[in-house]
């Protein structure tokens, strides 16, 4: 089950928060920084930051190999990330956190592996119509390498995914069920509950898509009941180059490895090589170390927060920001359904969404334009491009207010 | 709330002619009994703009037209490229767009860029000059070329073409 944050009834001191992340202090083109894009990459707290540099300055080695006081160190260090993780998530066994370079990584990954694997021919695979295309393009090349069908479920014009019409696109050969946690662009959250239930009726397995999900939802993976959960560590203010693949054990272990090297192996022979068991079989190579201890990091600070009050601040800023986006002339919300997070999709008649944000970007407001890599969404909604403001924990109403300001002087340069 | 002051590369970025042509774009259709025609994509964005010519036996560019959907600089500079173009040999096309190109990223002034191509060029240069206001934002480069690459691709016998290349 997906549990609600509970509301907190705790003021949330954004001030303090904000003071934590170095960057919000600086100024763009002269303009007090005002960041509205965490949905493309979050900002870093010094926690994270200092984590990163007290590796690389006191506890570097490689891991698993020396035998040496420093090596064993930054093994720990590494090994203890893998630990935040699990216990951020509920998984429940070490075995099942697979550290990759990032979301992407990690659904190719499954593509790669358990797809190439237990996909054939005539199976199905189902996907919604608001995937990024990091969750769209890993399926296409396991359509074209095994034969399978890619099934799109449809999505309802305010960006809500309505189940009935989802439970049309699964049937008997449905394989798997790939879908996120939270749209990107709209920032709906998916009832996954329920299509945990349709893709078990039928023996499919879910995947999750847990790039915004992970930043704005509580995520148990084990009361999620998906199979596969995959987030990038930078969306969760942690480093870029780590991610995550969460995946039940047995699945793990049945499936062949990803890549060959060094780290996955138990034995090898020039005749045969056997596996390590997982995680470590999906580990080939140096991983990257300091980026896993710096997720690690930004975890450990998000526990410090009381993320009730964080998940509350964020909807207030959501709520603000769509009433005050909609007071706006020739401004239209694209992504309104009921309890969205805090991702905020907009066009503004006559204004190309990059030229928007090109003047936006003047007054120190950044935010993101274009297709958000979600083409096929576009294409439904009917726009090449919107402009997003996505909202973090660090984020005021103040910085709505700036975003509004930035708009209506943007209407000024270019109607 | 009253919005602050612009900024003086905001107002040459999006100066009037700009607007205007980014709004009411001229030869906003396909060439009719076009000899080619080309998609540019800029994959960073989506914009896609499809630009089409008929050459004429002789090596003259007859007519040159474009379709699609971008921003107002991507609009403004195909829309200025198809007024620039119309009436000149296919020839030309290469000469002019090397002068926007390097208008575009503060390499040459105007005056260089009226030595780069033919005489009668000249007042082109001066209005396709305005786009040169991208200088200052060297991500929106490309979007003043995209509709320039289009045309080259579709003068040399392409269908396709990206900004990514």
């Amino acid at each position: 089950m997906n549990k609600a944050i509970p509301k907190s009834q705790l003021p949330y001191d954004v001030a303090k928060v904000r003071a934590d992340f170095p960057i919000l202090a600086r100024e763009v083109h002269g303009k007090k920084l005002v960041y509205l894009d965490s949905a493309a990459s979050a900002q870093k707290p010094k926690q994270v930051i200092d984590a990163i540099t007290r590796a690389y300055s006191h506890e570097y080695a490689n891991v698993h190999r020396g035998a040496y006081y420093l090596s064993e160190t930054a093994t720990a260090a590494y090994e203890a990330a893998r630990e935040k993780v699990r216990k951020f998530i509920n998984a429940a066994s070490l075995k099942e956190v697979v550290f990759t370079k990032g979301a992407t990584e990690a659904i190719n990954l499954v593509a790669a592996t358990w797809g190439r694997t237990f996909i054939k021919a005539g199976d199905e695979v189902v996907i919604t119509a608001v995937e990024h295309h990091s969750n769209i393009v890993p399926w296409q090349l396991l359509r074209d390498a095994t034969g399978c069908v890619l099934r799109i479920a449809p999505v309802a014009l305010d960006g809500s995914i309505d189940i009935s019409e989802f439970a049309k696109v699964i049937g008997p050969k449905t394989k798997l069920v790939a879908v996120a946690h939270v749209s990107n662009v709209l920032g709906t959250v998916l009832p996954v509950q329920e299509i945990a239930e349709l893709a078990h009726a039928v023996g499919a397995k879910l995947l999750l898509d847990g790039c915004q999900g992970i930043v704005h939802e509580h995520v148990d993976v084990q009361d999620l009941d998906c199979d596969f959960y995959v987030f990038s560590g930078h969306k969760l203010y942690g480093p870029t180059g780590i991610g995550i693949l969460w995946a039940r054990l047995e699945l793990l272990e049945a499936m062949p490895p990803y890549q060959g090297g060094g780290d996955m192996i138990d034995s090898v022979t020039f005749a045969k090589t056997t596996w390590a068991p997982p995680p470590a079989k999906f580990e080939a190579g140096t991983p990257p170390i300091v980026q896993a201890i710096g997720l690690g990091a930004a975890i450990d600070y998000l526990n410090t927060l009381d993320r009730a009050a964080v998940a509350a601040h964020e909807s207030a800023l959501l709520r603000y920001a769509m009433t005050s986006l909609a007071q706006v002339p020739g401004i239209r919300l694209i992504g309104t359904a009921p309890g969205k997070a805090a991702v905020q999709s907009f066009v503004m008649e006559g204004a190309h969404p990059h030229d928007l944000a090109t003047v936006l970007d003047r007054s120190g407001v950044c935010v993101r334009a274009g297709h958000h890599c979600a083409q096929p969404l576009m294409e439904i909604l009917g726009v090449t491009a919107t402009t997003r403001a996505s909202f973090a924990l660090y984020n005021t109403m103040d910085e709505v207010d700036a975003l509004i300001a930035a708009l209506r002087k943007a209407q000024e340069v270019l109607l | 709330m009253k919005a602050a002051p612009l900024t003086d590369d905001l107002r040459t970025l999006y100066q009037e002619v700009i607007l205007d042509h980014g709004k009411s774009p001229r030869n906003f259709r396909v060439v009719e009994h076009h000899t080619c025609k080309a998609q540019g994509n800029n994959p960073m964005c989506g914009d896609k703009v499809t630009v089409s010519a008929r050459v004429s036996p002789t090596g003259v560019l007859e007519d040159v037209a474009f379709e699609g959907k971008g921003c107002a600089i991507s609009i403004a500079s195909a829309s200025m490229m198809s007024e620039a173009l119309s009436g000149q040999p296919a020839t030309a096309a290469h000469k002019l767009f090397e002068a926007v190109h390097d208008l575009c990223t503060g390499k040459i002034d105007t005056d260089q860029a009226k030595a780069i191509v033919a005489p009668d060029l000249g007042d082109s240069i001066d209005k396709l000059a305005s786009l040169s206001g991208v200088r200052q934002f060297p991500v929106r480069v490309k979007c003043a070329t995209l509709p320039w690459h289009a045309l080259l691709s579709c003068l040399d016998g392409k269908s396709q073409t990206t900004t990514e290349k």
